[in-house]
């Protein structure tokens, strides 16, 4: 099946010379847009990370590294540098609930994306529209509803009040268990898309023969929907982790901004600490964190097609 | 949108207006400029008005400092005045001799940050301090201490605001020191009086003040005074402080950019909102009090008799100033320590 297509694709190219000098320019404004939009802002950061910060916002020459200093160093009176772990406690923390985002979206995505992957068509189209519904209003709004349904005087401690469960509130917002729930809750159908896509896919014949080999169904999973399902996770996993780690909505409102992220800290240096420079090598640095993890994750990828 | 046509529009009707006496361009804060008062203005004066509008002071910054922007009045906050006055970005205007400079109060005349008003004249101003819930706590509230170090009933219910400046000064306030401190163990005094108000403090949050008050979702919170009057007028419980040890003032200022090109008429805008009955128009619609007392007359009743806008006397303002470097980079030290 899957040889068939691509030599009647190739025999329809080659019957139009004309079109086929045309298709190295039909990436031409892929190429401008990344170029415009992601290279050139990304240049800007890098150059501002490595320049002075201005007094009152913007950045000035000399260059420096000052700003990748401040991350690990701070500057005492006298000029001394003392190590200072404040950013890498900030940096560790949001890693570790991005990592956690990832996990518990995963624990939740996959079993949702099988049970859609396994509808009629028909269904299926109507579950991925469902997934898709809560883009169409913007995260903030959404965000905010959580505060309102979560807070003390909210939906849910009136609620489980009114059915007598409980008499004083419980403490649902301003906690990590209420960032958690906000990072998971924005950013689960980046994992339940892919994994479903990658499970559309399959053949479940693939299945049946393993039940025919009598395997378990332990095993099944493991060793059969498991590997299939792989890409889908790991391309899930890339997109739920790069906006959760700097993310700042739900760090800020529903955390109540008790406790710094990568998000809220830079967004800070670019406003009330006016230290441009700073904020950008805080930028660098978190876009170091996400590509090694993107790296180690395509390499995992790779090593898996070629096992 | 509105940013990206200022500018040619300035440029246009400079080329094809220049003598005649019609413009004047604004640059204030988003819901700031009452509607009204423009539109009498223009009728009274036969200038025709151009209002754009920003939301940070950094954004004024940013666009003085970039030149040619064409406005010729802009609204900045006390602390930016000696700022921009010493960068060149806005011109003497000797405010004093204008018609109307003495219908100012005493007090606002010849301020800290602009002395003999040269180049700024008071717009609005306003207050930031606490408010508590009465019905939660009703003892004193005429101390920092009640926000800092809360009592029983309030801990855990305590909202601040989410800003590394407005915190630090308050508790500057509290420890009796200056603001924009340099001395670093004076600092680390003011991260313990953080560090230690943190477990009682529920959300650190600027917006949503009013609502967090009038619901009880906190029982008290660091406010400015428009907000706390607002949050009474829906829980009447809610009470604002007046600390004994100093509360945070800030005012907002009509200045004259240096590269105007409609000062005269800039000059008569000023003079025009320095007449009791204008200014009011403009405390009417932004809710904040203004700095001539013969406008009392034309607010609205709720303004008028609002305690929240009237510090009682005795009470010590202190007014917001802007920091140099290094104290801002403390500033920002103590604030990552607290919430790292």
């Amino acid at each position: 099946m899957a040889l068939a297509e691509p030599f009647t694709a190739k025999d329809k190219v080659a019957a139009s010379a004309k079109r086929r000098n045309l298709i190295p320019f039909l990436g031409l404004p892929a190429v401008a847009v990344i170029v415009c939009f992601m290279v050139g802002p990304m240049l800007i950061a890098l150059s501002f990370s490595f320049l002075t910060a201005g007094v009152y916002g913007g950045v000035d020459l000399p260059f420096t590294i000052e700003a990748y200093r401040q991350f690990l160093f701070e500057r005492n009176l006298d000029d001394s540098l003392s190590f200072d772990n404040s950013y890498l406690v900030i940096y560790g923390r949001t890693i570790l609930l991005a990592g956690l985002t990832v996990v518990i979206s995963i624990v939740i995505g996959l079993p949702t994306a099988w049970y859609m992957a396994t509808r009629t068509p028909k269904v299926r189209e109507r579950l991925v529209l469902l997934v898709t519904i809560p883009f169409w209003t913007s995260l903030l709004v959404r965000t905010y509803c959580w505060v309102l349904i979560l807070r003390d005087q909210g939906l849910a401690n009136g609620l489980l009040r009114e059915i007598g469960l409980i008499t004083e509130p419980l403490p649902l917002l301003y906690s990590y268990g209420s960032i958690l729930f906000g990072l998971v809750y924005s950013f689960l159908p980046f994992m339940i898309l892919p994994i479903y896509a990658a499970l559309e896919k399959v053949d479940f014949r693939l299945i049946e023969a393993a039940y025919d080999l009598y395997a378990s169904r332990a095993a099944i999973f493991l060793k059969v929907v498991l590997p299939l399902a792989k890409p889908g996770v790991i391309a899930g996993s890339m997109l739920v982790f790069a906006p959760s780690v700097g993310s700042f909505l739900a760090p800020d409102l529903l955390g109540g901004g008790k406790k710094l992220m990568i998000g809220s800290l830079i967004q800070m240096q670019f406003t009330t600490s006016r230290n441009w420079s700073f904020g950008a090598a805080c930028a660098m640095l978190l876009m170091a964190v996400v590509l090694t993890v993107l790296v180690f994750a395509v390499r995992q990828s790779k090593k898996e097609r070629h096992a | 949108m509105k940013n990206l046509l200022i500018g040619p529009i300035a440029a246009l009707s400079l080329t094809t207006a220049a003598y005649a006496e019609g413009d004047l361009f604004i640059f204030n804060w988003t819901d700031y400029t009452p509607p009204d008062l423009i539109e009498k203005f223009e009728k009274e004066t036969g200038i025709n008005v151009t209002i754009d509008t920003y939301d940070s002071n950094e954004t004024v910054l940013a666009k003085l400092k970039s030149g040619s922007t064409g406005y010729d009045i802009v609204v900045i906050a006390n602390p930016w005045v000696n700022v921009m006055a010493e960068e060149g970005l806005i011109r003497k205007i000797n405010a004093s001799e204008l018609p109307g400079y003495d219908n100012l109060d005493d007090r606002w005349k010849s301020p800290t940050w602009d002395p003999d008003n040269a180049y700024s004249v008071p717009y609005q101003w306003g207050l930031t301090s606490f408010v508590v819930n009465t019905d939660v706590y009703d003892g004193d509230i005429d101390t920092l201490d009640v926000l800092f170090n809360p009592p029983e009933e309030l801990q855990g219910k305590i909202g601040m605001l989410n800003s590394p400046s407005e915190a630090v000064t308050l508790a500057q306030i509290y420890l009796g020191m200056d603001f924009c401190q340099t001395d670093v163990e004076n600092m680390q005094k003011v991260e313990t009086v953080l560090l230690d108000q943190a477990p009682h403090v529920k959300v650190y949050n600027s917006a949503g003040v009013i609502e967090r008050m009038a619901s009880n979702e906190t029982a008290g919170h660091m406010a400015w005074n428009g907000n706390a009057m607002r949050a009474r007028g829906l829980n009447d419980k809610v009470k604002m402080s007046f600390p004994k040890e100093g509360i945070v003032g800030w005012m907002d200022n009509l200045a004259v950019p240096t590269g105007a090109r409609h000062p005269e008429n800039a000059e008569k805008f000023i003079s025009y909102l320095m007449q009791p009955e204008n200014i009011a128009m403009v405390s009417n619609h932004a809710r904040f009090a203004n700095a001539v007392p013969g406008a009392d007359q034309y607010l609205d009743a709720e303004l008028r008799d609002a305690p929240e806008l009237a510090a009682p006397d005795g009470v010590d303002i202190k007014f917001l100033v802007t920091c140099g470097e290094d104290a801002n980079r403390l500033i920002d030290r103590v604030w990552t320590k607290v919430k790292k």
